[in-house]
């Protein structure tokens, strides 16, 4: 058996996992804590990658995939979702079932889009390049399905990782591009996510106000 | 002649050694579970006193009770008496290993369901009812999600026979597979699904709202009882060794033993289903029954579980040739 090409095969697999656990989440706290796991097996993953390519510069995806996407931003969320009050929120608008079967289905698309298109890759690339799509259209059937700001934009960071997943599996993309790719889709998260929030403060207290005066009746 | 006797006395051994054991599962694992909320809790025999009184008591079945009502603990009794005994336990080689297909057990485990679901309805209680038809939606979340685990571990060792599979995962080198890992959790949460543990169902309450599983057998009494409660215990411990038998088959005696392997073929399955039955008393302990209505998610996700395993594990055949 063929250990590194196992242990690729096992981390790219358990991205696809996550993505599915993402999707099952509905409360907005175990959905960053999941997104954590997420990032983590990214970190491994690439890493992994950086030792069986022998491509140093791999480490330092690995390092920004482990620092930032599993540290800082999750903490950064966790203390807005926790100061706008909304930590015990749970988002749902299509049930869970039909989106597992959705992600299933897309899944199952993504074997049959990739599988025929990369024939001549190294089997390393191809299972790479596949499950990276499939965390791909994971993370936009998450976007499409969730009606809340931060699960969007978890789901658009998953997205982000399947597309990190995918440059790590091809070989040959430069160092500098990757880090600054990467760098700028973190900035732009960020610049997002605060500018998504203030604006969401400002309309939500209003909001909520406006919600309770109605709960006292309808459930009173 | 010799042969045949020497696979006789292995194939009824594993058929006692079921029996015997299954009740001390039972007490093992409620025995951690009282310990884990600080109470000492009942002997670890108490199942087999439980179930000796109850076979010396009197049948009081109810007035409008038919005939099948009778007859339903013998039928669910036997078939599972005898999925556990074809499974592979401490030997993968016995003398009927080869009818331990795994579809026959899911088929022989589903008669007993459907009895016990019948039975349940007969007399026409209201809690009768209830059970059956909460049972009977468990078992179509349930099924499914079996068959998936079946599929992949089918294309795996390509055979859907137990002894064939224990053979191929402890002879062959099968590597690090994210496939297999997902069938263990879809198989776990069959396993908690079909046994009515925890998070789908409570097996130390009576007379609640949410029972499933006590409340179809709550008009049986003396030993009709006895062998209904029997019978759930032989189901986990079939169960928990099917679970062995798939995942951590290590140890197990193959092809035509000697007496030395099966001797540690045997401490090794006591040691499993040791281990096996504490952990599902720490994960009882652990989490909180769910809401009936959410148990088409969470057996749902197990479906699901088990697809992806079949589908990446096409992957890789794709991938590797």
């Amino acid at each position: 058996m063929n250990l590194a090409l196992d242990i690729a095969h096992l981390l790219a697999g358990g991205l696809v996992v996550i993505s599915f656990v993402l999707l099952y989440q509905t409360r907005l706290v175990s959905l960053l804590d999941s997104y954590v796991a997420h990032a983590v097996i990214l970190g491994c993953a690439v890493g992994w990658q950086a030792i069986s390519q022998h491509e140093p510069a791999l480490y330092v995806t690995a390092l920004l995939a482990l620092v930032v996407k599993a540290g800082v931003i999750p903490l950064a969320l966790r203390r807005i979702v926790r100061k706008l009050n909304i930590h015990r929120e749970v988002d749902q608008v299509v049930s869970v079932g039909l989106t597992m079967l959705a992600g299933t289905g897309l899944t199952a698309l993504s074997v049959l889009v990739m599988l025929p298109v990369t024939i001549h890759e190294s089997s390393i690339a191809r299972e790479d390049l596949m499950f990276a799509l499939a965390v791909v259209l994971l993370g936009l059937l998450m976007m499409t399905t969730r009606r809340n700001a931060v699960s969007e934009i978890v789901g658009f960071m998953s997205l982000e990782n399947g597309l990190v997943l995918a440059a790590t599996g091809a070989k040959g993309m430069p160092l500098v591009v990757e880090i600054s790719v990467v760098l700028s889709i973190l900035i732009a998260i960020f610049v997002i996510a605060t500018f998504l929030f203030h604006i969401r403060e400002q309309f939500e207290t209003m909001d909520v106000q406006a919600l309770d005066r109605f709960r006292g009746d309808l459930h009173g | 002649m010799a042969d045949l006797m020497h696979a006789l006395v292995l194939q009824g051994g594993q058929m006692f050694l079921v029996l015997v054991l299954a009740p001390l599962l039972m007490g093992v694992v409620r025995r951690i579970k009282a310990r884990l909320q600080r109470r000492r809790g009942a002997d670890l025999l108490q199942p087999y006193y439980d179930l000796w009184k109850l076979l010396r008591k009197e049948v009081v079945p109810a007035e409008n009770a038919s005939r099948f009502y009778r007859i339903a603990p013998y039928v669910i009794f036997a078939a599972i008496w005898v999925a556990a005994a074809l499974v592979p336990t401490f030997a993968s080689g016995l003398m009927f290993n080869w009818s331990a297909d795994l579809i026959v057990i899911v088929g022989l485990l589903a008669t007993a369901r459907f009895t016990l679901a019948l039975a349940g309805m007969d007399v026409g209680t209201s809690f009768g009812g209830i059970g059956a038809s909460r049972e009977m939606m468990i078992a179509v979340f349930a099924e499914p999600a079996m068959l998936m685990v079946v599929f992949t571990l089918s294309m795996l060792a390509h055979s859907t026979q137990l002894s064939a599979i224990a053979d191929y995962l402890i002879l062959q080198p099968v590597g690090l597979r994210i496939s297999l890992g997902l069938t263990l959790v879809t198989f776990t949460i069959v396993l908690l699904a079909e046994n009515a543990r925890i998070p789908v169902d409570n097996p130390a309450t009576h007379l609640e709202l949410t029972m499933v599983h006590e409340a179809m057998l709550l008009e049986y009494s003396g030993r009709h009882l006895a062998l209904l409660e029997f019978a759930a215990a032989i189901k986990l411990l079939l169960y928990v060794s099917i679970f062995i038998c798939l995942f951590f088959p290590f140890g197990m005696a193959t092809g035509a033993p000697a007496a030395a392997a099966i001797l540690v073929g045997v401490l090794l399955y006591l040691l499993k289903l040791g281990i096996g039955g504490s952990l599902l008393a720490l994960g009882e302990s652990a989490v909180a029954k769910m809401r009936v209505f959410r148990l088409g998610e969470f057996l749902g996700m197990a479906f699901v579980l088990g697809l992806l395993a079949v589908l990446l594990l096409f992957v890789t055949r794709g991938v590797r040739g």
